[in-house]
């Protein structure tokens, strides 16, 4: 590869991009600081309309922060600061005018450990959907039995629904997180590492809901897993020390990378 | 090649170490064993229904410590009502608002320095601020030095206990849109609730055996009185009067009033102990 390459290859999106996609997220020359230190430089990519997008890389090239600022959350940390635009349905995002608590109903979040609440199931679904309305007790059972039935954990814990979201097994606490985060109905479903603490039947659990949820959801997901990246992404972006090295379709990216790096990266050879 | 001889001295250290540890661990709970028997040798002898039924007696009669257990009782819950939500409210501005703050650190800095400052000095200073301005003792000087108390206390278990509050239940909360104080009052408080509660109750066993606040403050009463704007009963005050006396009927209702303040502050430290416990594995 030649000089004129590498700068070709950094400054494109994707050549791969089919034009029809919708995009739902548009990141445009994002980076991202935390405190003095750079964590992200100048990222550009789309996440397209109901499709899923893995971010991919070693650890620190700074996929875990690429998606906690699709939601903002990096703004509960004073030191911690975002350039560039990223744009939800054409709305900038980072602008500081932006209400972060209908930003977040938005775009849901699921983290790396399991995170139940100290209360019910069922409360825990509930949660979220009482921060926005007061819904009638009949019509919240319906919402709480539906966010549960996508999630596939309805039968598991139906007879239940009353007792602590502590007493679940890691793969179901999990599985009740993501419940509560479809809840509200967002639009955009950010998972970061949604298995990495989990065994391989709750893992095979949590991609089989992955592939089901994309129907409706655009979701972006965090793996260190390169296979699961593949399994479950319709694109990929690969990341590493701060910069995006390669974005494409995931089969391209996996089979034909553009990059030398990423080849090196997928093919196990660093990383 | 394994060095036997340093394996075996290894095995000597061990068991004197073990043997210091069981020593030591003999002699505090020797010392409180003692403490309870003669309490209870002393103190049950005195015991009756009297006791609860009527106040303090003048030297040469019999009596009851009636005035000094509802006195104490006021007190203390009055101190704890008071003192609590102030103590909750500050350690909720450490841990949740002002969390790596400059003001944080010096709030945190000088409740430390009141949290072990000793209680006669707290007694002293609100002497100096309500009694001395208002020309008389009152249960209510009482209750504040109580307050003083209290509140460290409260503000340091508040802070502990939501410090110990993972950060990503936090983050999950506000991934979901739900504001900070929502998450405080219904995660953080929710996922600290055991901890707090055993800090309140703890504050309340330790504000019902003080004397030294009261001292210059609430007083004592030997009649019976509710009126918190005069002086008040105490059982710790009763106890200190009544101990350094020369007559026999007041030294045996110390020693009863000791054993009844000692029976409920175990309570509330079992109590505050259980809560601890289920708050850990639920």
């Amino acid at each position: 590869m030649n000089m004129q390459d590498i700068v070709d290859s950094k400054a494109t999106v994707p050549a791969l991009a089919p034009a029809m996609q919708e995009e739902k997220v548009s990141i445009r020359g994002l980076s991202f600081y935390y405190g003095a230190t750079k964590a992200l430089n100048c990222i550009s990519l789309p996440l397209y309309h109901k499709k899923v997008t893995a971010f991919i890389g070693p650890s620190g090239c700074g996929k875990s922060t690429l998606l906690r600022i699709l939601n903002r959350i990096y703004s509960l940390y004073p030191n911690q600061r975002a350039e560039g635009e990223v744009l939800l349905d054409n709305q900038d995002i980072l602008d500081p005018s932006v209400n972060l608590n209908l930003l977040r109903a938005r775009v849901g979040m699921v983290f790396q450990k399991p995170t139940p609440f100290p209360m019910s199931i069922y409360d825990n679904v509930a949660f979220a959907k009482r921060l926005y309305e007061k819904p009638r007790k009949s019509k919240l059972d319906g919402r709480i039995e539906n966010a549960l039935r996508r999630v596939a954990l309805w039968d598991e814990v139906k007879d239940r629904l009353h007792s602590s979201g502590l007493g679940l097994s890691g793969g179901q606490q999990q599985r009740l997180c993501i419940a509560r985060a479809i809840a509200i109905g967002p639009e955009v479903l950010l998972l970061d590492e949604p298995c990495s603490a989990l065994d391989p039947i709750s893992t095979a659990r949590i991609e089989e809901l992955i592939d089901e949820l994309k129907r409706e959801y655009t979701i972006a997901i965090v793996t260190h897993n390169m296979q699961q990246a593949a399994r479950v992404s319709d694109y990929t972006a690969f990341l590493y020390l701060g910069e995006l090295v390669e974005f494409g379709e995931t089969a391209q990216l996996f089979t034909k990378p553009r990059e030398s790096r990423t080849e090196d990266y997928v093919t196990g050879r660093f990383g | 090649m394994i060095n036997t001889s340093r394996v075996h001295r290894r095995l000597i250290a061990n068991r004197i170490a073990i043997g210091l540890s069981f020593a030591a661990a003999a002699i505090g709970l020797g010392v409180l064993a003692l403490i309870l028997f003669t309490l209870i040798a002393k103190g049950a002898a005195g015991l009756t229904a009297t006791t609860f039924k009527e106040v303090t007696p003048p030297p040469g009669q019999a009596g009851g410590l009636l005035n000094a257990l509802y006195g104490s009782l006021v007190l203390t819950v009055l101190g704890v009502l008071v003192g609590a939500p102030i103590g909750v409210l500050a350690g909720t501005y450490l841990a949740e608002y002002g969390r790596g703050t400059r003001l944080a650190s010096v709030i945190r800095f000088v409740n430390d320095i009141i949290l072990s400052a000793p209680s006669i000095v707290v007694g002293l200073f609100i002497y100096q601020v309500m009694v001395v301005p208002m020309h008389h003792f009152s249960g209510w000087a009482g209750v504040a030095a109580l307050v003083l108390i209290v509140v460290p206390i409260v503000v340091r278990t508040t802070e502990d206990m939501l410090l110990l509050v993972p950060g990503a239940l936090r983050e999950s909360a506000a991934a979901l849109g739900a504001a900070q104080h929502t998450i405080i009052i219904h995660i953080a408080y929710r996922a600290a609730r055991a901890g707090m509660i055993t800090g309140g109750l703890l504050a309340a066993a330790r504000i019902s055996g003080e004397t030294a606040p009261l001292l210059f403050t609430a007083l004592n009463n030997q009649f019976w009185s509710t009126d918190l704007n005069g002086p008040i009963a105490s059982l710790p005050m009763v106890i200190f009067q009544f101990a350094l006396s020369p007559y026999a009927e007041w030294q045996q209702l110390a020693w009863t009033g000791a054993l009844i303040i000692t029976a409920a502050v175990l309570t509330l430290s079992v109590v505050a102990r259980l809560f601890g416990a289920t708050g850990r594995t639920s």
